[in-house]
Parts: structure tokens; C-alpha cells; sequence
């Protein structure tokens, strides 16, 4: 279960602020925080209201690079952006996201090879987010079929299915784990899965243990990543259980410790 | 349409161990060895590189060991003398590494002191210039006085020392972190204490390139598929890269297969079994050979022609199979 930290995001005050200042040290903070929480990959969002969105993540990219060497996940909606921080990424990064439709998938898979990034792949189009499991697997076909396309391997290709929050969408919920499975069959070698793991829970009471109950019920459909709290330590813990008992990583007693620190 | 031809491609590589020292790196080796690298399934070259050929040590200990005869008679008159004794298994038998089994420490046998087995290694070190695997008579206290006065009077050999176990592995350790050597982790047939033994050794910050893995081994006809199976996860677990089990592996191969009533029965007793000293030999190599395939880099063993039979197959293993 490969933890991708969400933290260094503009949505949050801390990077908004150090983003205006250019001051990296709570964007280094979060980097080495989330890392020591259980973060293998780190999420690099400038968040929403900056003008000059690619350098702010080519410089979000640098200060970041300085303290961690975790693999980066470019988040944004701005394929430009997400170019120049791949310029400046020392190892393969991965590029969050592109949605089914054809324009962003032409946009979107080429930068990837060039780059010989992940891509992350929504299951949706303009039309929004799909209401159940069939629909969001056809988008997940189309995103399978632009890998081929395109020459990405498929273990590069991260699908999301897209879960809505538990007091909004409820009905989503099983849609979601529904599709996890059906994914892992759509090719061989299968393409990864990933989820905006927090969104399940926004807005509701008890976020931590929706979030960790999800998790925990998505891994045993098939989940491979999840943009996450690193520093939930319960979240972790689930993280680093759920490996062992679907067999995934080899027991020892020290196995919270070492999903911590491998 | 061109036929595309699925490999197994994986994350990582098994850890690498360096065995011996030259006198430029402190020690008095004429040659070392680097093991393990492997990216692959074990001779899966067309999978990923296999970096180093797995390699023998044959055995030689302080005392006259209770060998069959039918191995014991390949060692006529250096019994006793275990730096000719090493020499004969270099020279003759072609011996890559030479396993010393300090038996003759054993409390309830010759109970020589520590400063007799320093001299013994001592004496080895002096008459062959391959790495030494050094391992105790396998009673905890004693051996913790026994190593430990070893790995001190032997410091900058970078020898590869034994057996540290879940339950006694912290002098042991400090010993070898102190004076620089290669511990030998074993765990009794079992994956999940093999990986936490590890976990423990290199917490006290002995490097995991300082460990080699013995999971215990049963000879052929005596578990040697669950040693097989364990040897198996702890490669896949290795490539897959779970740093934990990524060490080499070393099998006890002479220890087990010539314990195996088959190996050492007597033709009288046993016509229908064949000629006694091929059916050993065979028991040995096959022990070996199993092993081999199951990703073992380190062989220690005892009849010479057990050994030039796993040398010529592993020759034969090593040559490139990629398309």
C-alpha cells in the first residue's frame, strides 16, 4: 500500500503562505514529516488562486527535492505546470491526473512517456463522475486502451475511481470497491489503483476512522495507492496490517515499524 | 503482429556481501568475494542480471570430525591439522572458501578454550588465502566466549561468522560490528523470524550488507521443499524489495545431507541402495544442486567430489540464458 502524503498543498495556509513568500520551510516540514509518518510518495499541489502556476510548482518541486528524495505526484489541473515540474523531478515522478476524455488523454500520456512519469487517471469525464461501477469502468478501459496507446507499461498507470464523501454520496461507496476489482481484470500485467483517500470522509464526523475503514475495505478490493493523511498513525497502522494479511508483504513482528521505515 | 514476451520485471535486487579482505583493505586474503546482486529469480539471466556465481566452502574443523568413511578418507592425514587440511581443500579440491567448525569447543567434548580456537582459525588464515567461514560448537554460552575472542583476534579478515539466533545474536553482533566481520542470522525454517531477525541485527546497526541469511536447510528426503519454499519467499520478497530479506543465503549442505541415513549406510546393509560412497556423493550434490535452484549463494559442504559436481553445475548455471 504506497501512501502518497497529501500535505504540500496550496489548499492549506501553511504552503499558501510559503508559497507567497517563497519561503520553503513549512513545504520542508511536511516533506520530512510525512515521510517519518509513512509517506512513500509525496502529493505537490499549488492549490487554487496562483498566477503563475508552473513556477510555483518548479520551485514547489525544488525546495521539496532539497530535504526528501520520495518520489513526487504533480497535482494540478494545468498539464504546463505539471511539465515544469517534471523538468526539475531528479527521479521518474508521478503526473495526478488526467480525466478520460480524449484532449487531456492526448495531453497527458505523451508528457508521461516523455518524462517516463506514472499518470494517474480518473475515471470521469466533462460530464462529471460517474453514478456506478459500469460507467467509471468504461472510462478505466479508455485510460487501459491510451496506456497501450501510447506505450506507458500499465504498472505506470494509476486508475481512480473517484469516492465521494459518506454524507454525500453514500451510494458510492460500494460503486467504488465494485470497480477496484473489475480494474485488476482489464489487462494483464493489471493497471495500479489509487484513490483520493480523504474526500470519503469530508465534511463528516469521525474523518479518521472512515478513512481508515475505507482503506482497509478498498485494499481488499484491490487498492495499490491512496492520496492520504501520512500522519495518521492509526491510518498507517491499517496500511501497514492490511499488507500482511492479504499477503502482500512477508510477516515479521516489527511489521508496523518496518511499513514505516522501508 | 511481433510476439510480445512477458518477463517477470522486479523492484529491486538481492543486498550484496563482501567476503575476506586483502592485505590493501586490512586483511591477509589473496582473494575475496562479493555475493548475492542478483536482480532475477535464481539463472533467470534473460529476467535480470546474476551478478555473482554462488560459492563453496568445504568444511574442516578442529577435532577429527565423525564423518563417514567414505568421506573422511579424502582427508587421510590432515584430520588433525586443519591449516593442511584447508590447504588440501583449496589445492586439491578446489575449494572456493573454507567453512572452520570449531566443534572441538563443545563443553561436553575437547571443551578447548577460546585461545585454542583462535589458533586453529589462526592456523587456517595462515595456510590458504581464501575467505573463512567461521561458526562455534552451537552451545550458546560457549560459543559467545569462543566467537567473540575470534572475531577480536581476526579483525580486518572480514570473515563471515556464525550463527547468530533470535534468541542469542547481540554479542555476537557487537562483535562482528566491532571488529568488522559478516554475521550468519539463522532462524529454524521460518520466513517471519528469519525477516525479524534481521530487522533486530541491524537495529544494532550492523549493516543488513553485513548479514547473511541461514534458513536452516533439511537435507534431501528431509524437508529440503520446505527449506526450498522458504529460500523461494525470501528471494521474491528480496526482488520485490523487502530490504529485510534481501540478505544471501548460505546452506548447511555436508551438515544435512550427510546426516540422511541414505548418505552414509552401508552396502551390506542396504544392497539394494547402491554403492555406498556414490549414493553420498550423490545425496550431497543433490542436496546442493535443489538449493542452487532455490537461490542459495553460499554451499558448505564436504565430500570433494560433491564439490566439483555443484562447481561444474553451477559453472554450467552461469552461463548466460537471456533472449
Amino acid at each position: 500500500m504506497l501512501i502518497i502524503g497529501e500535505r504540500i498543498n496550496g489548499m492549506f495556509s501553511d504552503i499558501k503562505q510559503a508559497l507567497i513568500d517563497r519561503d520553503p520551510t513549512a513545504v520542508q516540514e511536511w516533506a520530512k514529516k510525512q515521510e517519518e509518518g509513512g509517506a512513500r510518495v509525496l502529493d505537490i499541489n499549488v492549490g487554487p488562486g496562483v498566477a503563475d502556476r508552473a513556477a510555483a510548482m518548479k520551485w514547489l518541486v525544488e525546495v521539496t527535492q532539497e530535504v526528501s528524495d520520495l518520489t513526487l505526484c504533480l497535482d494540478s489541473t494545468d498539464f504546463n505546470a505539471i511539465e515544469e515540474g517534471l523538468k526539475v523531478c531528479k527521479k521518474p515522478a508521478i503526473i495526478n491526473s488526467t480525466t478520460a476524455e480524449r484532449d487531456k488523454v492526448e495531453a497527458a500520456f505523451p508528457l508521461a512517456v516523455k518524462y517516463n512519469a506514472g499518470i494517474i487517471g480518473l475515471t470521469m469525464d466533462k460530464k462529471g463522475i460517474p453514478k456506478d461501477s459500469d460507467s467509471r469502468l468504461a472510462f478505466a478501459m479508455e485510460l487501459v486502451a491510451a496506456a497501450d496507446e501510447y506505450g506507458l507499461p500499465m504498472e505506470d498507470l494509476y486508475i481512480d475511481p473517484l469516492i465521494l464523501p459518506a454524507n454525500v454520496g453514500q451510494d458510492h461507496g460500494p460503486e467504488v470497491l465494485e470497480t477496484l476489482r473489475q480494474i485488476k481484470m482489464l489487462a494483464n500485467p493489471a493497471p495500479k489503483t489509487v484513490l483520493g483517500l480523504s474526500n470519503v470522509s469530508q465534511n463528516c464526523n469521525d474523518r479518521n476512522l472512515i478513512n481508515r475503514t475505507y482503506m482497509a475495505m478498498a485494499m481488499a478490493c484491490g487498492l495499490d495507492a491512496a492520496i492520504a493523511d501520512a500522519n495518521d498513525d492509526e491510518l498507517i497502522k491499517v496500511a501497514a496490517a492490511g499488507e500482511i494479511v492479504l499477503n502482500q508483504n512477508i510477516y515479521c513482528d516489527s511489521y508496523v515499524k518496518m511499513y514505516k521505515t522501508r | 503482429m511481433a510476439v510480445n514476451i512477458v518477463k517477470e520485471k522486479t523492484l529491486s535486487q538481492v543486498g550484496l556481501v563482501k567476503l575476506g579482505a586483502t592485505k590493501e583493505e586490512g586483511g591477509t586474503r589473496a582473494v575475496t568475494y562479493t555475493i548475492g546482486g542478483d536482480a532475477a529469480l535464481p539463472f533467470h539471466h534473460f529476467e535480470g542480471k546474476i551478478a555473482n556465481r554462488p560459492i563453496v566452502a568445504m568444511e574442516v574443523q578442529d577435532i577429527e570430525p565423525n564423518w563417514p568413511g567414505t568421506v573422511k578418507k579424502h582427508f587421510e592425514g590432515v584430520l588433525d591439522k586443519p591449516g593442511e587440511w584447508a590447504k588440501k581443500c583449496v589445492d586439491e579440491y578446489g575449494a572456493d572458501a573454507i567453512y572452520v567448525r570449531l566443534e572441538g569447543a563443545h563443553p561436553d567434548g575437547a571443551d578447548k578454550s577460546p585461545e585454542d580456537c583462535v589458533a586453529v582459525v589462526k592456523e587456517v588464515l595462515g595456510a590458504v588465502g581464501v575467505p573463512l567461514i567461521v561458526t562455534g560448537c552451537e552451545i550458546e554460552e560457549k560459543d559467545n566466549e569462543v566467537l567473540v575472542a575470534v572475531a577480536e583476534a581476526c579483525t580486518g579478515e572480514n570473515l563471515l561468522i556464525g550463527f547468530a539466533e533470535q534468541e542469542n545474536y547481540k554479542s555476537l553482533t557487537a562483535a562482528c560490528m566491532v571488529h568488522k566481520h559478516n554475521i550468519i542470522a539463522r532462524s529454524p525454517l521460518d520466513i517471519n523470524i528469519c525477516k525479524q531477525l534481521n530487522i533486530l541485527i541491524t537495529e544494532m546497526n550492523l549493516a543488513h550488507d553485513r548479514i547473511i541469511i541461514d534458513p536452516s536447510i533439511g537435507g534431501l528426503g528431509y524437508g529440503i521443499e520446505y527449506a526450498y519454499s522458504i529460500m523461494e519467499r525470501a528471494r521474491l520478497g528480496a526482488l520485490q524489495g523487502d530490504k529485510m530479506l534481501s540478505m544471501p543465503i548460505l546452506c548447511t549442505v555436508g551438515k544435512e545431507a550427510w546426516r540422511a541415513k541414505e548418505a552414509s549406510a552401508s552396502e551390506e546393509e542396504y544392497p539394494a541402495w547402491g554403492e555406498e560412497e556414490e549414493r553420498g556423493i550423490l545425496w550431497e550434490s543433490s542436496t546442493a544442486s535443489a538449493l542452487l535452484q532455490a537461490g542459495g549463494s553460499i554451499f558448505l559442504m564436504r565430500h570433494p567430489k560433491a564439490v566439483s559436481l555443484i562447481k561444474n553445475n553451477i559453472e554450467q548455471l552461469m552461463k548466460d540464458n537471456s533472449y
